[in-house]
């Protein structure tokens, strides 16, 4: 594994601007032909920002939030996170990014059904070799109001339940960037409010930077900005 | 070449090798923990346990065997050489042995009758002298069937020590007085073992160990008497081998050397053939148990690549993620090897007990832990060859799966994917038969068998979906389940229907060999055998006979002889092939003559004596005598008849039914050649073996005529092949379990797809019952197919074994399919519905929701 010291030339970019996207284009192979899911993008997001990303399906609001996120690689273009080139990184690398800089909140919550709602929480901090994994767990679960349901299992849970142990994982590592795809999706309107409101209370509580793409419209207006996306483009 | 961002983990790196190597071992075994009670890693871990188990029993039980045989072969000879004849045996050799500084001891042996009283017993004599044994140890007591103390001592004279089946058939106690021939000896301890009392299987023949100085005064030595003459050395390794150099320059033909290596050749064969043979049994279920554990980690993939996936999202690198289940792998494998290894000694201790009697050993050396180093080996091979290439693909699944469901990993390419399964089967194979030829034999058949298995499973499969039609919504339902799902069906069908039809053709075998004795053997055919007749009272000797009502069969004469040269070749300027063909060429010959050609021989070539030929020098011989010996109608043979040279034509060639218990031979001289020469008579009688006082009327009467009871030897033959038919079955009893976790692997696979349909038909209106119909449907037919499949192909091999292997009358057996069709429907659907109730008896609603 390759542990030599970054090249200066990759590291400086914007003053504040934690996570950034330069002229990022995807384009996939289908029997039709090349086909483009998210053309020319640019974005600049500073620290602490909270950015929603809207438009219909289909838009490439995911495919913008995998490539923002180093999950996928954009065709042209390049995405820095917290100052590093994601491009030039190989998937270990970006792996390794991830596990120190951000966290991520799924439509479908994402949870482990093999470990208790405290292991999946512990996860992340496990990952990064954190030695004080089960104490934050603990903490980042009462933050959301399950200190009482750490030893059961996600098929244990509700959805909205499921939902707040994916952001106590999200939040426990106290990540640069959390990206938040859909997370009401899956959800009761009331469950969905409440689950809203307690994404918007961890994230002003700590200071991250939310990236967050979702069709509903009341969730994004509470965001400082929204992008909004149609044909792969930010219009 | 990009950047691997190191740098930027300062956490994780600075946790060094050891710390992640914790870290991934911790989470996996929770997750290994978690995995195992949700019950998804049973039947991986089921289908190794069974594999490890098959391979296992049968490691433990040939390796115990086997080193009891060669502990068996050092002691077998009592002594480091021994010379053998059944002439006596020229003294010069003891005296270049002492001039060498070795020790030697002579043991005789010969058949005769021990009375004492009225009760009498035919034995085998061992007159011994000092020294005897001068390796190993006998042991004696002071009641038969004893635990015996070891003894340096020696009957003395006037005593004699019978062994515990003598002394309790005659009675005897310590100070009984016998009779032997024309002496009397006081019993004065009970034989318990000697070193060289025989191969491996029980002696028929009771023991009695006497003094050589004693063996004159019996009387019993006379000529045409058959009297086996040892000689023993024993000494220094380097000494023994330089007179064993001398012996073999020196001795006379007949006279037989035998060393520790060639002691029991033929046993340490059988015990090699016998394990190499179920190795390959237990092989079939290792290979099945392959089938499963392939389909199980197809299953712990596709269950996993949500939260692989997932964990490089969360920052988990490939290698983490590959370690996490490789861990588990490892994990796995130990437990399967522990479980399976446990499972196998138990059984194999079952098995052995099974077989006591089948070996005169008492105590069994313990069983070594190599079977279970190999065992580990072979868990870590199948998982390596059948789980490792999907687990390979499960880590390369890319995180974005946690956005796009659609997204898997990259497929494997062909050689990745089936290479290393047909590398460890290509491994496990080859290891255990250790030879190309055979490998290559195996495979190919095996491979022949699998694809006739498989076509065969698949028009079954095809035409019960044809017949669907007309029958309930249930069974219409289950039917339609198992062709949807055809390449699983099939599999199944195959995986049982091979378990099933080789219990099936074991059986078939066993009851046509009991049979066919049955057939030979009606109530009133010889039950025993009489040798040694002397010609003088051979006439006294049938009318006894029949005066106690006894039926006779033909009475043959008998005479010793040797066969010196084939056409202008002396025998010693020839090689010979094989075992059997050097005892014919150079052991001596029990020769007969006569004009009658019995209804148990069949002439094959040539002709057979008409009265044109009495008197002229031609012989007849079996056609083993023609295969092995290479000889023909029409070669000269030329023979050593005590002391008479005789040069004969080879007339015939018979083929010989030997198991007609009537008395055969395989040389018969044409009558009038050899009428002049000494000999003795044989025949065979039957005899109401409960009145057994004219057999010992008859054995006073004429002491050198030597008794054999066909009904025990028939019964020890049985017993043998009853235990071994059923030792075999037993390891494919393993085939079967195997061919259970292929059916739980198949069931598991579809598990979701089953729980998704059972809610789907419940949410129409389906009864609980009638989708439990349907589900039970699905594996009466598939246990019925494998029924049908394993009682026709059980059928077939059973022809084949019987009428061409074993040459016996094969009929056919309608409880085979009865059998086949109703245990495979009753197996099959038994364990199905046990895999599957839970799939119905979840609610549906639970099922629709998730």
């Amino acid at each position: 594994m390759n542990s030599k010291p970054m090249p200066s030339a990759q590291a400086p970019v914007v003053r504040d601007s934690v996570l950034k996207a330069e002229n990022l284009s995807k384009q996939v192979s289908s029997p039709e032909g090349a086909l483009t899911i998210v053309q020319g993008v640019s974005l600049d997001i500073a620290a602490g920002e909270s950015v929603a990303i809207i438009g219909s399906s289909g838009a490439g609001k995911s495919t913008l939030l995998a490539l923002l996120a180093g999950l996928d690689l954009p065709t042209t273009g390049r995405v820095l996170l917290a100052g590093t080139d994601l491009t030039q990184l190989d998937e270990d690398g970006r792996a390794r990014l991830r596990a120190q800089r951000v966290g991520f909140v799924f439509q479908s919550f994402h949870l482990i059904p093999a470990l208790t709602a405290l292991e999946n929480v512990m996860l992340p901090l496990e990952l990064a070799g954190r030695p004080d994994a089960r104490s934050a767990a603990l903490e980042a679960l009462e933050r959301v109001g399950l200190k009482k349901r750490t030893g059961h299992y996600p098929r244990q849970l509700s959805g909205g339940e499921q939902q707040r142990v994916a952001l106590a994982r999200a939040f426990v590592t106290q990540p640069a960037v959390l990206f938040a795809d859909e997370p009401t999706g899956n959800l009761d309107t009331t469950t969905g409010m409440r689950i809203g409101e307690l994404l918007f209370e961890l994230n002003g509580h700590s200071r991250t930077t939310l990236v967050l793409v979702t069709h509903d419209r009341g969730l994004a207006s509470r965001c400082g900005r929204i992008v909004t996306m149609e044909a792969g483009r930010v219009i | 070449m990009p950047l691997t961002g190191q740098t930027l983990t300062e956490a994780q790196d600075t946790s060094g090798h050891g710390t992640r190597a914790l870290r991934a071992l911790s989470l996996s075994l929770r997750m290994l923990a978690r995995e195992w009670r949700s019950g998804e890693l049973g039947v991986l871990v089921l289908a190794l346990t069974v594999a490890v188990a098959a391979l296992t029993g049968v490691g433990f039980l040939v390796s115990r065997i086997s080193t009891a045989v060669a502990m068996q072969a050092s002691e077998v000879l009592a002594a480091d050489i021994r010379l053998s004849s059944t002439q006596p045996i020229n003294s010069e050799y003891v005296n270049e042995a002492t001039r060498r500084g070795l020790q030697t001891a002579w043991n005789t042996s010969l058949l005769s009758v021990v009375f004492n009283g009225d009760a009498s017993q035919l034995s085998n004599l061992h007159a011994v002298t000092q020294g005897y044994p001068l390796r190993g140890q006998l042991l004696i007591a002071n009641e038969p069937f004893a635990p015996g103390t070891p003894t340096s001592g020696l009957p003395g004279p006037g005593e004699v020590w019978p062994d515990s089946k003598l002394f309790a058939a005659l009675g005897a106690r310590i100070g009984t007085t016998l009779s032997i021939g024309a002496g009397s000896f006081r019993v004065t301890h009970v034989l318990i073992s000697r070193p060289d009392q025989g191969g491996t299987f029980a002696d028929l023949t009771p023991t009695l160990l006497m003094n050589a100085g004693d063996l004159q005064s019996t009387q019993l030595i006379q000529p045409g008497s058959r009297v086996s003459y040892g000689l023993l050395f024993a000494g220094d390794r380097e000494r023994i081998d330089s007179l064993a150099a001398w012996l073999h320059v020196h001795k006379k033909r007949g006279e037989r050397l035998r060393d520790i290596a060639d002691a029991s050749p033929q046993i340490k064969n059988a015990v090699d053939r016998a394990g190499r043979f179920l190795s390959l049994a237990s092989l079939v279920s290792v290979l099945l148990c392959s089938i499963a554990v392939a389909m199980s980690a197809r299953r712990y993939v596709a269950r996993h690549l949500d939260s692989v996936a997932l964990l490089k999202t969360l920052g988990a690198t490939r290698a983490f993620t590959l370690s996490l289940s490789l861990l588990q792998l490892l994990v796995i494998a130990v437990l399967a090897a522990a479980v399976g290894s446990i499972l196998g000694y138990l059984a194999q201790e079952w098995l052995l007990r099974t077989l006591r009697g089948l070996l005169t050993t008492a105590e069994l050396p313990p069983a070594g832990f190599l079977p279970v180093g190999i065992a580990f080996f072979m868990a870590i091979a199948v998982l390596s060859g059948f789980a490792l290439p999907p687990l390979l693909q499960l880590s390369r699944v890319p995180a974005l799966r946690v956005l796009r469901r659609d997204v898997g990993p990259p497929p494997l390419l062909m050689v990745l994917a089936f290479g290393p399964a047909v590398g460890v089967v290509v491994l496990l194979i080859y290891w255990t038969v250790r030879d190309w030829t055979l490998f290559f034999g195996f495979t190919g058949g095996l491979a022949a068998f699998i694809l006739l298995l498989t076509l065969s499973g698949a028009l079954l499969v095809y035409f019960a979906a044809r017949f669907r039609g007309g029958v309930g919504v249930a069974w219409r339902y289950g039917v339609a389940n198992l062709s949807r799902r055809r390449a699983e069906s099939v599999v199944q069908i195959v995986a049982f229907g091979i378990g099933i039809m080789v219990l099936l053709l074991l059986s078939i075998i066993r009851n046509d060999l009991n049979s066919d004795w049955r057939h030979t053997l009606p109530a009133n055919l010889p039950n025993f055998f009489f040798i040694n007749i002397p010609p003088a009272d051979r006439g006294r000797f049938i009318d006894f006979l029949h005066a106690r009502g006894a039926r006779t069969t033909r009475v043959m004469p008998m005479i010793r002889g040797r066969l010196t040269a084939i056409g202008q070749h002396p025998i010693e300027d020839l090689r010979f092939e094989g075992e059997r063909a050097e005892n014919f060429a150079t052991r001596e010959q029990n020769l007969t003559w006569t004009s009658e050609l019995g209804a148990d021989n069949r002439v094959v070539a040539g002709t057979w004596f008409t009265q044109a030929d009495f008197g002229k020098p031609l012989v007849s011989i079996s056609t083993e005598i023609e295969e092995s010996l290479g000889v023909h109608v029409g070669d000269h043979l030329s023979f050593d008849i005590a002391g008479e040279s005789f040069e004969v034509t080879v007339a015939s060639v018979r083929k010989v039914k030997w198991d007609s218990f009537q008395p055969n031979f395989f040389i018969i001289f044409a009558p009038g050649v050899l009428e002049d020469t000494a000999g003795s008579y044989l025949t065979s009688a039957y005899f109401n073996a409960a009145n057994s006082r004219p057999l010992a009327q008859l054995a006073h009467m004429f002491p050198s005529v030597s008794i054999f009871n066909i009904d025990d030897l028939l019964a020890q033959v049985r017993s043998v092949l009853d235990k071994a038919v059923l030792a075999v079955q037993s390891v494919f009893i393993f085939t079967l379990f195997a061919g259970l976790t292929v059916m739980l692997a198949a069931v598991q696979s579809s598990r979701d797809e089953r729980r998704y349909e059972s809610a789907m038909l419940r949410t129409l209106g389906a009864s609980r019952g009638t989708v439990l119909q349907g589900i039970l449907a699905e594996f009466i037919t598939l246990g019925l197919l494998a029924g049908i499949l394993a009682a026709a192909g059980a059928s077939v091999a059973a022809y084949f074994m019987t009428t061409r292997v074993l040459e016996l009358h094969y009929s056919f057996a309608l409880w085979v399919w009865a059998a086949g069709l109703f245990g495979g429907a009753l197996l099959v659907s038994l364990s199905g519905w046990a895999a599957t109730r839970s799939v119905v008896n979840q609610p549906p609603m639970i099922t629709l929701r998730a």
